[in-house]
């Protein structure tokens, strides 16, 4: 039992908001010493493990590219795309990028990220779609939308990976089967992503679809306040 | 071949580290300029050089950087956008093929990933660096911008973009303890013996449960498959292709609700500058909640 000491510390570090970085290598050295590790030992699984995952990182690359993008306007001119379409509304933006965004997943194109694609283009556009219909926006309506915007590439990305045949997650998934003496094949466990990948496209629809009427709710009530001052 | 490739863009990301290293430190308003200086520099000499250096020293340094965030020394300096006139007056006079860059990151990415046996990783490098050449072309914009804008997004995502690696780096080292393994006793000990819908419920709960504390999916899969998944659901006669995508799937339904998984939720938050850095899980939580109670029916379902 004292080995989960570790998940206890994550726990409450991440409770108190301490130092996420630093709670993380704690809760590493604490267990790896818990469970009969050397000092020299916990420090180079550390160190090995940060090398071999540095792939994980390499969003870093696409920096720079969007930064000039967005110094010369990519913000704004998805923002002026955008209100020119006058039926558009925020739900129905981020309705649609959940589904563009698990097709591509689904053919291993990685046409998504929060910084390649919402950042600079989605929530733009989201936000375009409702300032048209309300105007100016409010704090707490545009906190909502960018919540909501980061949601549709978590969706699309997560839920339409596993049909692509040769993703990680099926990889991962007929290896440890194997493992365990079961075979089965990726053919197989791909087409078996489909109805949950069906099932979260129509639950993240009822959600934007929700997040409409919120933004009309919190609209109202800004015009409301108003009107009191 | 790959190799070579893939360790020449870790050089590139570790460049961007210095880059941004040499940015803070010549930002003379930079309110915690010497401590940010050296995080971001010894992450692009980790980037660049790590592979050829004693792992044990690659550990001693990430302590240090632990110790920079922790008494927080790492921040955003004084790094500005243009203007918003600026902006407004290049968003007319470039027109939409101010997209077509950001657009060039995914097809060569993709044409790479498709069509040579270089990967997904080697064409995200490749990408990157023909979308900048295309962006600085596009928009007439200085090369200098290439490290001015790059350190600035770096600086605004902060320290929070290492904690996927370092939760990798973390989950190696519970693997090494030997957490895994007591968990799934744990766990094995509080179902019912015999009782399919029990064992589903657990599966995917636990999925969802283990992955929220790990932060990652994956990892939980193989500790909780052999904990809970064996002996309860695919023992009991499940089809292990259903139920071992379905199990997965449940797993990302806890990725959705936890800040362990920094890479989707945090750092996408510091990305879009929310107030609250919670407001990803925040949004994403009645929809996991929702869709994990789905996907026990589906392996109920479908599986048996």
């Amino acid at each position: 039992m004292i080995k989960l000491i570790g998940i206890l510390i994550i726990l409450i570090g991440f409770m108190l908001k301490l130092d996420t970085i630093a709670v993380v290598l704690v809760a590493g050295i604490v267990t790896g010493l818990v469970g009969g590790l050397g000092f020299t030992e916990i420090l180079s699984t550390l160190g090995q493990a940060f090398i071999d995952n540095r792939y994980m990182t390499i969003f870093l690359l696409t920096l720079p590219v969007i930064g000039i993008l967005e110094r010369n306007g990519l913000r704004e001119r998805a923002a002026f795309l955008i209100k020119k379409i006058h039926s558009m509304t925020a739900g129905k933006v981020l309705i649609i990028y959940v589904l563009i965004r698990e097709v591509a997943a689904a053919l291993s194109l990685r046409l998504g990220g929060h910084v390649q694609f919402i950042r600079p283009l989605i929530l733009p556009m989201a936000q375009g779609a409702a300032e048209s219909k309300y105007g100016e926006l409010n704090e707490e309506q545009i906190e909502h939308l960018k919540g909501y915007s980061a949601s549709a590439e978590n969706y699309g990305n997560f839920y339409g990976q596993n049909i692509f045949i040769a993703s990680g997650g099926v990889l991962l998934i007929v290896g440890t089967l194997s493992e365990l003496g079961i075979e089965v094949t990726p053919l197989a466990v791909s087409k078996a992503a489909i109805p949950s990948a069906i099932a979260a496209f129509l639950v993240a629809t009822v959600q934007y679809y929700l997040l409409d009427k919120k933004l009309a709710r919190l609209s109202t009530n800004k015009q409301t306040e108003k009107e009191v001052e | 071949m790959v190799d070579v490739l893939l360790e020449g863009i870790y050089i590139i990301a570790g460049l961007i580290g210095i880059m941004t290293a040499i940015t803070a430190f010549k930002d003379e308003g930079h309110p915690k300029r010497i401590g940010t200086t050296i995080f971001w520099g010894l992450l692009g000499l980790i980037f660049a050089v790590g592979r050829y250096v004693d792992p044990v020293i690659i550990g001693v340094l990430l302590l240090f950087m632990g110790v920079l965030t922790a008494t927080k020394q790492v921040t955003f300096g004084t790094l500005k956008n243009s203007t918003d006139e600026f902006r407004e007056k290049k968003s007319i006079e470039i027109g939409n093929k101010v997209f077509i860059p950001a657009l060039s990151i995914a097809v060569v990415a993709f044409a790479i990933a498709q069509f040579t046996s270089l990967g997904g990783l080697v064409g995200l490098g490749f990408g990157s660096v023909v979308a900048t050449i295309l962006a600085l072309a596009t928009t007439k914009t200085s090369t200098k911008y290439i490290s001015h804008d790059g350190s600035r997004l770096l600086q605004q995502v902060g320290s929070a973009s290492i904690l996927p690696q370092l939760l990798a780096a973390l989950g190696a080292l519970f693997n090494a303890a030997g957490v895994g393994e007591v968990i799934s006793q744990g766990i094995s000990g509080i179902i019912p013996e015999g009782n399919i819908l029990a064992g589903v419920i657990a599966y995917c709960a636990g999925m969802a449960l283990f992955t929220m504390i790990m932060g990652n999916a994956f990892a939980a899969f193989a500790v909780i498959t052999a904990g809970i998944g064996m002996p309860f659901v695919l023992s009991q006669g499940a089809n292990p292709a259903i139920a071992g995508v379905i199990a997965l799937v449940a797993g990302y339904c806890g990725t959705l609700m936890t800040p362990m998984a920094a890479n989707f939720n945090i750092v996408p938050a510091a990305v879009l500058e929310t107030k609250n850095k919670n407001r990803v899980i925040i949004a994403q939580a009645p929809v996991a909640v929702t869709l994990l109670v789905v996907n026990i029916v589906l392996m109920y379902v479908l599986a048996f």
